[in-house]
Formats: structure tokens, sequence, C-alpha cells
């Protein structure tokens, strides 16, 4: 019972919708072809006054403003890659430069080097020499000395020996006597003494 | 009244009976929407073409966007040659997208929502599109309907298949734009009527429905525009470069 009252009120509605459509529109309003004509007419009008104004006028400033910007741009592009390349050589040069200066000072500093170290060599050998010199010198000296003390040693003994024997007996006693005997005693002991 | 959904397509006269011959050309709401549109397209893009700076302010980058994404639309499509019919398809696309567009604020209407309009597009696009292959290729355009490695016995039906196709191209063309159109703000009507029939407790629902059918209605507006250009742009390719 339900059920068919449901159904049926569907039904009603359905016609009852059907008579709205049919009274208020005739269904679509875009299959009337009352203002079809005048439709076509202004698309026309409209859709060809826009088409001219965009084509001739607005269009083709926008792509030459477009093409202007692309332009621009290629070229501070191209600047900019000339400038690359400038401060690129510069960089070489510059690192050219300073490896030059590095050897250089590399240079410079091995000269002063080897001339300290030759100027070093030459005092020393100069002063070796010098060395040398004095050390032989000494050794001449000592040689002298050790020459003249022998026969020092012997006055010395002769004198005070003939001193002692003036002092004992009372008596001068002829000193090439005492000298004989020093040197004799002296030519002795010279090899205890000296070592020679 | 405003409950049925059909009553925004209505189309009616403003201003006085204007007639030619036997043709009515009033003006009407429809014109007076492509009036807008044609107008709000030049304004646009006058006001953006007007400087020609390096740095582009907004609306200056909002003509050339769309006229960079147009010029690569075509160039995708139809290649180097169809440079020539670049205008065309700009202003097509243009006006299909602010006729859309302005169809979406409430209480306007909708002027892509009529089949007459897009069929006539869709007419001039295809007249425009038959001659310039005749022209480019003489009566070697016909190959078009002749697809190559076909095997000779299905050929006869292929070319009378082809041949369909290629005759329904402009209904294609009008019938989804208008389709799509109609049957978008037919829904949001129909949505907008519940709102009011379901008063404050129940209207809710339906009110979020609308709002979403809104965004997805102005994607669609934008969609339809881009396909019916992009299609434009195939069907000149196929006139301009003979593939098959």
């Amino acid at each position: 019972m339900i059920k068919k009252i449901f159904f049926q009120s569907i039904f009603f509605n359905f016609l009852f919708f059907r008579e709205v459509f049919a009274a208020e529109s005739g269904g679509m309003p875009q299959l009337n072809p009352e203002f079809w004509v005048s439709q076509i007419f202004w698309l026309i009008i409209t859709f060809g006054i826009l088409y001219i104004v965009l084509s001739k006028f607005i269009l083709p400033k926008i792509s030459s403003n477009l093409e202007l910007r692309k332009s621009q741009i290629q070229e501070n592009i191209e600047t900019a890659e000339k400038q690359r390349e400038i401060s690129e050589v510069k960089l070489k040069e510059y690192d050219e430069i300073i490896l030059k200066s590095k050897l250089e000072a590399k240079n410079i500093f091995k000269n002063a080097r080897e001339k300290v170290i030759k100027d070093i060599n030459k005092k020393k050998e100069i002063l070796d020499k010098q060395i040398d010199e004095e050390i032989s010198n000494a050794e001449q000296e000592i040689k002298t000395l050790k020459r003249d003390a022998t026969d020092k040693i012997n006055k010395i003994a002769i004198e005070t020996s003939s001193d002692l024997l003036k002092k004992l007996i009372g008596t001068e006693i002829n000193n090439s006597s005492i000298s004989a005997i020093v040197d004799d005693l002296s030519k002795k002991n010279k090899d205890k003494y000296y070592g020679s | 009244m405003a409950a049925n959904p059909m009553n925004q397509f209505e189309v009616y006269r403003i201003g006085p009976e204007i007639k030619i011959g036997t043709f009515d050309i009033s003006f009407t709401n429809a014109s007076l929407f492509m009036i807008v549109s044609s107008f709000a397209i030049l304004f646009i893009f006058n006001l953006g073409s007007k400087k020609k700076s390096v740095i582009p302010n907004k609306i200056q980058l909002l003509a050339e966007l769309s006229y960079s994404f147009v010029a690569k639309m075509i160039s995708d499509t139809a290649g180097s040659k169809a440079r020539p019919y670049f205008a065309f398809i700009f202003s097509l696309f243009m006006f299909v997208l602010f006729c859309n567009m302005f169809g979406m604020i409430p209480y306007t209407f909708t002027v892509t929502s009529h089949i007459i309009v897009t069929f006539m597009l869709a007419a001039f696009i295809f007249i425009g599109v038959t001659i310039i292959g005749f022209i480019k290729h003489g009566f070697g355009y016909l190959k078009l309907f002749v697809p190559s490695g076909v095997p000779l016995v299905l050929l006869p039906l292929i070319v009378v298949i082809e041949i369909i196709s290629y005759l329904s191209r402009p209904i294609s063309l009008s019938v989804r734009l208008f389709a799509n159109m109609m049957a978008g703000h037919t829904m949001m009507k129909v949505f907008g009527g519940f709102v009011v029939s379901l008063g404050i407790v129940g209207g809710w629902l339906p009110l979020s429905f609308s709002v979403a059918l809104t965004g997805l209605e102005i994607l669609v507006a934008f969609l339809q525009a881009y396909v019916f250009a992009i299609l434009t742009c195939i069907y000149l390719n196929d006139a301009l470069n003979l593939h098959h």
C-alpha cells in the first residue's frame, strides 16, 4: 500500500515537472531559433573586431616586446660572456706574473744563499789559514824555545854550580871545565827529560 | 520561475527590435556578453602591451604569458607552418575562455552555452581548415581520407569512416563546448535550487556541493577553451602537414 502511494507520487511528480518545464520554456532555450540570427550576427561582429584589433594592434606589440627582451637578454649574456673571457685572460696573466715572481724570488734566494755560503767558506778558509799560520808560528816558537831552553838551562846550571863550588870550596873554578861537565850531564839526561 | 534550471539560458532582447529584411538581429543579453568578453580581452591585452619594459609588470606578464602559452600550444601541435594562424587561434582561445569565465559570475549569461554560437565557431574553423587544406595540397588533400598501410579490402570501409569522422568534426567540436557549459551551469543551478528548497536545516550539503562545483566549473571553463583551441590546432595541422 505504502509502496503504491510512493510510486504514484513519483509518477505524478514526474508528470508535474514535465508540465512545469513545458509551461515555462518549452525545453532548451538553445534550440529556440528565435534569436539564432541575432547571435550569429553579433558573434561575427564581436569576434571579427576582436580578431582584427588583436592581430593588427596588440599581438604585434606583444611579440615585438618579447623579441626585444629576448635579444636584450641575449646581448647581456653575450657581453657577460665576453667579460668573463676577458677576466679569465686577466686571471691567467695574473697567475703567470705570480709564478714568474715566485721563480724570481726563488732565484734571488738561491743566489743569496750561494753567495753567503761562498763568503762563509772564504772566510773559513782565511781563518783556517790564519789559524794554521799561528799554529805553525807557535810551534816554531816552541821549537826555538825548546832549543834555547837546554842552552839556558845549561848556562843556569853552570852558573849555579860555579856559585855553589865557590861557596863550598872558596875558590874560583874555571867556567869552561864546569860547562864541559854540565854539557856532558845534560847530554846524558837529555833523553830522560825531553824524550827526543 | 527561478527554480527552472534552464531559465538562465534564455535569450532576451535588450532595447528595441532591429530587423534587416526578415532577420531579427536585435541586441540581446548574448550580444551584450559577447561584447563584454571582447572588450575585457582587448582591455587587458592593450594594457599588457602598452609598456615595453624589459622587466614586465603584472598585467604585462599576464599578456606575455598567455601569448607564449598559445604560441607554444600551436607550435607543439601544428608546427611552424601554423604561424600565420596564430592571431586567429589566440583570439579564438581568448574569446571562448572569457565567455566561459564571464558565465561563471552569478546572474550573467554564458555565450558559449548556446549551440548556435559554438556551432558557428566550429563551422567557421571547419570550412577554413578545409579551404586551407585544398589550397595547400590541391586534390591531394583527399588523401587525408585514405590512411596508409590499410588492407585493400578494408579500404572502402575506412574511407567512409574517415569521411564521416571528418564531417562530424564541427559537430563534435561545437557540441563538446556547448554541452559542457550547459551541463555545468544547469547542475549548479539545480544545486542552488536545492539550497533554497531545503532551507537552513538541510541546505548546507547542496551549498557545499555548489561551492565545489563552482571550482570545478572554473576548471572546465578553462579546459574547454583549451580543448577547443587545441582541436583547432590539430585540424589545422591535418590541413597544413598531410601525414597520411
